[in-house]
C-alpha cells in the first residue's frame, strides 16, 4: 500500500501545478498574484520543515529571504553575472551559510528565547542593508533591474519574461522545492525533526544529536528562503529593501498558521488566502488599509479555534467523514488478539556489540558520587558497582535520591564530584547522547514519549539512533531502506505487546500501554546496560504481574537496574538489592539480606525504638 | 575627536532610553514570569498607551490627566485581553501563544492606524517642563530629564508593588511556581489578569511619558517590543531587577553608538546580546530553569 501511493503527493502536486493556469484566472487571480504566491509558498516550505516539523517557531526568516534575494540580484545587476539560475543558486547557498552562523547562536536557546532571539537578529539584517551594506544593496532604493532567466538548450532558447511565462519557471522551482522537502520529511532525519518537535529531551535520551538536527532544520528553512528571495528579485524585476522587513517573517508565519502548519502545503495556501483576500478586500471591497485589521482579526481567530490551520480543519473533517470509525474498530480488534498472546513469548533482541564490550567483570562502578543541589545534598559518596547480566534492584524512602542516582548514572545530570565507569570508561561528564550511545540509557519514572507520533513511530526514532549513530544526514534516504530497522521495531514492538496497536498515537494509548512503550523506548536503543526508574509505578495488580515477566524476558544478556517501590514485584525479579537512605547507600545484599536487615525496616518503618 | 559634550548629552539619553526599556521589559518580564506568557502585542501596548494620552490631552489639554487616562486604558485593554483571548492558551504550546499574541499585536496597530491615519501625531510636554536646562557646561531639552526622573519613580512603584505588598508576594511566589501558589488555595487566575493588566499598564505608561519625545506613529511600538526582547535576554527572563540592568545596559549602547554611526547601533545591540549569550545564557540575573 505505502509503495502504490509512494508518489501520489508529487503526482497531485505536479498536476494542480499544471493546471493552476487554466484555473485560477477564472477564480480572479492576476497570473502576478499566483506568482506571489508561489515564492510565499516556497519560502513556507522551508519554514514549515523549521516550524511545523521541528517545532522552533522563528520570527527572523526575512533575514535570509533577504540575504539570498539581495546576494542574487547583487550578483546579476551590479556584478555583470549572467546566468540567472546560478546566481539564484549561490543567493541560496549564501543564505545557508548565514543561516548556519545564525543558528548557532540562535539555537542555544529554546521555546520563547529562541522567538526573541531571531527577531533580535532579523532586525540586525534589516539595518545593516539599510547602513553599512548600502553600497552593495542599495540601500533603501533596493536593487533595480533584475533580469528574469532563459535557458540556452542548443537548439532553442527558453525565456520565462513576465505572468504566464515566468509562471512555469516557478512552478518548476516549487515542484523541485516540495519533491525534496518530502523527501526530507520521510527521510531518517524528517522524523527525528519531529520527535524533537514532540519532547526534545527524550530524543537527546535516546540517543539524537538533537542540537545538530535544529541546526540542520534551520539552515534548510534559510536555503528555502534565500532562493525564495532570489527568485522575489527576479518576479518583481528589482530587489526591495523591504525583504528584510520584520513583517515579511511576520507575513510568513501568519500565512504557514493559516494554511496549516507541518503540512508543507500549508505556506501556499496560506499566501493564496492572503493575498486573494488582501486585493478582494482593498478592491472589491473597498477597504483600502483596513485590510489588514481584517486579516490580523480573521488570524486571531483562526488561531483560537481552528489551531491547525486550514489543511488541519479539512483533515479533522474527512477523519471525522470516513476513516475515523473503521480504523479505530480494527485497532480494537487487533489488541484484543494481541492479549490472548502470552506474555513473555517474544524472546529479546541481544543488545548489540559494541567496542569495547566484555563478558565479565563490572559493567558500571561509580565512585564517591557527590550530588549538591545548592544547599541539597541529593546523594552523598555513593560507591557503587554492577556486574555484567546483573540484575540490581535500588529502593529507598521516598527522598533518599534514588532518581537523582539515576540521572547521574545516564549523565542526564553532572555529579558534582565523583566519577563513573561504564564498561572501564570513564563517561563522567559525558552527555546523555553520548551514554546512550555507548549502550546506557534508561526509562524515565514519568511517562517521556513522543506523544503525537504513531507507536511505531515513536520506536522507530529510539531505532533510528541504534543504528545510525548521533547524527547523520541522510536526508534523501528512505527509512525502509536501513537494513535492520524494521525488524529491530517489530520486535520490540511484540515485546511490549504493542503490536496490535502500531499506527496509534501515544496520546490515544492507555495509560499501561504508554508505560510499556516507555520500557520499549529505552529497549529499543538495544542497551547493554538498562536503567528503569519505578517501571511499575500506576500500574494495576494485573499489568505489574506482566511488567514483571517482561522485565524478566527483556534481563536475558543484558544488565539492568531497576528503582521500584513494590517490594514484592522488585525482590522477586533482581538478584542483589541496594538500599538507599538521606542520599547515601545504607546496606547492599540479596533480597533476603535485606528483608531481614534491621537497618532497612528502621528506614521504612521509622525510628523504631527497642 | 569625540565631543565631549556631546558625548554626554548622548550618555543622558542612553538613561532616558534605557529607563524606558527598563519599565517596558518589566511590564514583560512580570508577565512572562508569573503567566508563562510572551506577550508579542506588548509592543502595541507602548503604542497604545501613547494614542491614549493623546486623545485625552486633546480633551483635557492636561498632561498629568493624559497620563492617568493613558495608562489606566492600556490596563484595561490589558485585562480585556487576558479575559477574552489569553485565558483559552495557558494549556497551549508556547508557539500558539505567540501566534496569538502576534496577531493581536497586529489587529491593534492596524486599528489605530485605520482610526488615526498613518501620519504622526504630537503630544507637547507639559509646560512646567518645556524648553532647556543649563547643567553648566551643557544645555539639555528639560522634559528628557524629566523622562528619567518620571520613569525612576514608577519603576520604584514597581518595585513596591512587586516586593513590599501582597499582591507582589503572590506575583513573585508565582513566577517561582504558579502552580503551587494555585494549590495554596489563592485563585490564580484573578492573579494572572492583574498581572496582566500591570504589565500592559507599564508598558502603557511608558507610551505615553515618551510621547512627547518622539512623534506617535502606529508602528512606534514595533522597534520598541525588539529592543526589549534584546533587554529581556540580556536581563534574564523573568527577573525585574535583570529587566532594569539590561534596560540601561541597552539604552547606552544604543545611544553612544549612535553618537558615531547610528547604523550600527542594532550591530552594537546585537553583539551585546551575543555576548550575553555566549558567557552566561540564562541572562545577567536570570536563573536557570525560568524557559
Amino acid at each position: 500500500m505505502r509503495t502504490q501511493r509512494r508518489y501520489l503527493v508529487e503526482l497531485l502536486t505536479a498536476l494542480g501545478l499544471i493546471a493552476a493556469p487554466f484555473i485560477l484566472p477564472h477564480l480572479g487571480f492576476a497570473p502576478n498574484t499566483v506568482n506571489r504566491i508561489l515564492v510565499w509558498g516556497l519560502f513556507g516550505i522551508g519554514f514549515d520543515i523549521l516550524f511545523g516539523y521541528t517545532g522552533l517557531l522563528s520570527f527572523g526568516q526575512s533575514a535570509f529571504y533577504g540575504t539570498g534575494g539581495f546576494v542574487a540580484a547583487y550578483l546579476l545587476t551590479r556584478a555583470g553575472f549572467p546566468n540567472v539560475f546560478l546566481a539564484l543558486i549561490i543567493g541560496m547557498i549564501a543564505a545557508a551559510v548565514v543561516g548556519y552562523l545564525v543558528g548557532l547562536i540562535a539555537l542555544r536557546r529554546t521555546g520563547i528565547y529562541f522567538a526573541m532571539i531571531t527577531v533580535a537578529i532579523a532586525e540586525v539584517f534589516y539595518f545593516v542593508e539599510f547602513n553599512p551594506l548600502a553600497d552593495f544593496t542599495g540601500g533603501e532604493n533596493g536593487l533595480p533591474g533584475v533580469p528574469t532567466p532563459s535557458f540556452n538548450l542548443g537548439f532553442t532558447t527558453l525565456h520565462f519574461t513576465t505572468g504566464w511565462s515566468l509562471y512555469q519557471f516557478l512552478a518548476v522551482c516549487y515542484f523541485v522545492g516540495i519533491v525534496i522537502a518530502l523527501r526530507v520529511v520521510r527521510s531518517p532525519v524528517g522524523m527525528i525533526m519531529s520527535a524533537i518537535r514532540e519532547n526534545p529531551l527524550r530524543a537527546q535520551a535516546v540517543g539524537h544529536n538533537v542540537h545538530g538536527y535544529k541546526l540542520t532544520a534551520f539552515v534548510i528553512a534559510a536555503a528555502y528562503a534565500g532562493f525564495a528571495g532570489g527568485l522575489l528579485g527576479v518576479l518583481q524585476a528589482f530587489m526591495p529593501p523591504d525583504a528584510f522587513l520584520f513583517e515579511t517573517s511576520g507575513q510568513l508565519v501568519m500565512q504557514t498558521a493559516i494554511g496549516g502548519i507541518g503540512t508543507l502545503f500549508g505556506p501556499l495556501l496560506g499566501a493564496a488566502v492572503w493575498l486573494f483576500l488582501q486585493d478582494f478586500l482593498q478592491s472589491a471591497l473597498g477597504l483600502g488599509a483596513a485590510w489588514k485589521l481584517v486579516l490580523g482579526t480573521v488570524f486571531v481567530l483562526l488561531v483560537t479555534f481552528l489551531r491547525r490551520g486550514i489543511i488541519g480543519g479539512l483533515k479533522d473533517l474527512y477523519v471525522l467523514a470516513t476513516g475515523g470509525r473503521r480504523s479505530a474498530e480494527k485497532d480494537d480488534a487487533a489488541s484484543l488478539s494481541d492479549f490472548d498472546g502470552a506474555p513473555g513469548s517474544v524472546a529479546p533482541m541481544a543488545p548489540h556489540k559494541r567496542e569495547g564490550d566484555r563478558a565479565g567483570g563490572p559493567i558500571l562502578q561509580a565512585r564517591g558520587l557527590t550530588k549538591r543541589y545548592g544547599g541539597l545534598l541529593a546523594n552523598s559518596d555513593i560507591d557503587f558497582t554492577v556486574n555484567h547480566g546483573e540484575l540490581r534492584g535500588v529502593i529507598g524512602p521516598n527522598g533518599a535520591g534514588k532518581s537523582t542516582f539515576f540521572k547521574m548514572l545516564t549523565c542526564e545530570v553532572a555529579p558534582t564530584a565523583g566519577t563513573i565507569l561504564f564498561e572501564g570508561r570513564d563517561i563522567t561528564g559525558k552527555s546523555v547522547t553520548d551514554a546512550c550511545q555507548l549502550g546506557l540509557t534508561k526509562s524515565y519514572q514519568v511517562n517521556q514519549l513522543f506523544t503525537q507520533l504513531t507507536v511505531r513511530e515513536n520506536l522507530t526514532v529510539a531505532v533510528l539512533a541504534d543504528l545510525r549513530g548521533k547524527f547523520k544526514l541522510d536526508l534523501f534516504r528512505d527509512p525502509d531502506s536501513i537494513p535492520g530497522l524494521r525488524e529491530q521495531v517489530e520486535h520490540t514492538m511484540q515485546l511490549v505487546r504493542l503490536a496490535g496497536r502500531p499506527d496509534t498515537k501515544v496520546s490515544n494509548l492507555a495509560y499501561g500501554e504508554k508505560r510499556r512503550l516507555e520500557i520499549g523506548l529505552a529497549l529499543a536503543t538495544s542497551p547493554s546496560l538498562l536503567l528503569l526508574d519505578e517501571p511499575l509505578a500506576g500500574m494495576s495488580p494485573q499489568e505489574r504481574v506482566e511488567t514483571v515477566k517482561l522485565l524478566k524476558s527483556v534481563a536475558q544478556g543484558r544488565t539492568m537496574i531497576v528503582i521500584d517501590h513494590d517490594m514484592d514485584a522488585l525482590f522477586e525479579l533482581v538478584g542483589r538489592v541496594t538500599v538507599l537512605q538521606e542520599g547515601r547507600v545504607l546496606v547492599e545484599g540479596t533480597p533476603d539480606e535485606i528483608k531481614a536487615n534491621p537497618a532497612v525496616q528502621e528506614a521504612y518503618l521509622g525510628g523504631v525504638l527497642e | 575627536m569625540v565631543n565631549w559634550a556631546n558625548f554626554i548629552s548622548q550618555v543622558f539619553n542612553g538613561l532616558a532610553l534605557g529607563a524606558l526599556l527598563a519599565l517596558i521589559s518589566s511590564g514583560l518580564t512580570i508577565i512572562y514570569g508569573t503567566l508563562g506568557v510572551l506577550n508579542l502585542a506588548h509592543g502595541a501596548m507602548f503604542m497604545l498607551g501613547g494614542y491614549a494620552g493623546y486623545v485625552a490631552f486633546g480633551y483635557t489639554g492636561s498632561f498629568v490627566l493624559a497620563v492617568i487616562a493613558g495608562s489606566l486604558f492600556v490596563a484595561l485593554v490589558g485585562i480585556g485581553m487576558e479575559r477574552l483571548i489569553i485565558r483559552h492558551f495557558y494549556d497551549r504550546p508556547h508557539e500558539d501563544q505567540l501566534l496569538v499574541t502576534f496577531g493581536l499585536g497586529i489587529v491593534f496597530v492596524e486599528f489605530v492606524r485605520l482610526a488615526f491615519g498613518s501620519q504622526s501625531q504630537i503630544v507637547p510636554p507639559p509646560p512646567l517642563l518645556a524648553g532647556i536646562t543649563s547643567l553648566g557646561f551643557m544645555f539639555y531639552p528639560t522634559y528628557r530629564l524629566a523622562v528619567v526622573g518620571i520613569i525612576a519613580v514608577a519603576l520604584g512603584a514597581l518595585f513596591i508593588v512587586l516586593y513590599r505588598t501582597r499582591i507582589g508576594m503572590i506575583v513573585r511566589a508565582g513566577i517561582e511556581d504558579s502552580t503551587m501558589v494555585d494549590a495554596l488555595g489563592i485563585n490564580v487566575y484573578r492573579v494572572f489578569m492583574i498581572v496582566f493588566g500591570i504589565g500592559a499598564m507599564a508598558a502603557g505608561f511608558a507610551g505615553i511619558v515618551n510621547a512627547p519625545v518622539v512623534s506617535l506613529t502606529p508602528g512606534i511600538g514595533d522597534d520598541i517590543l525588539v529592543q526589549t526582547f534584546v533587554v529581556v535576554v540580556i536581563g534574564g527572563v523573568g527577573s525585574f531587577p535583570g529587566a532594569i540592568l539590561g534596560g540601561l545596559i541597552a539604552g547606552e549602547i544604543i545611544s553612544i553608538t549612535s553618537m558615531f554611526n547610528p547604523g550600527y547601533a542594532y550591530v552594537m545591540l546585537f553583539a551585546a546580546m551575543t555576548l550575553v549569550l555566549v558567557l552566561r545564557p540564562y541572562g545577567l540575573l536570570g536563573t536557570r530553569g525560568r524557559e
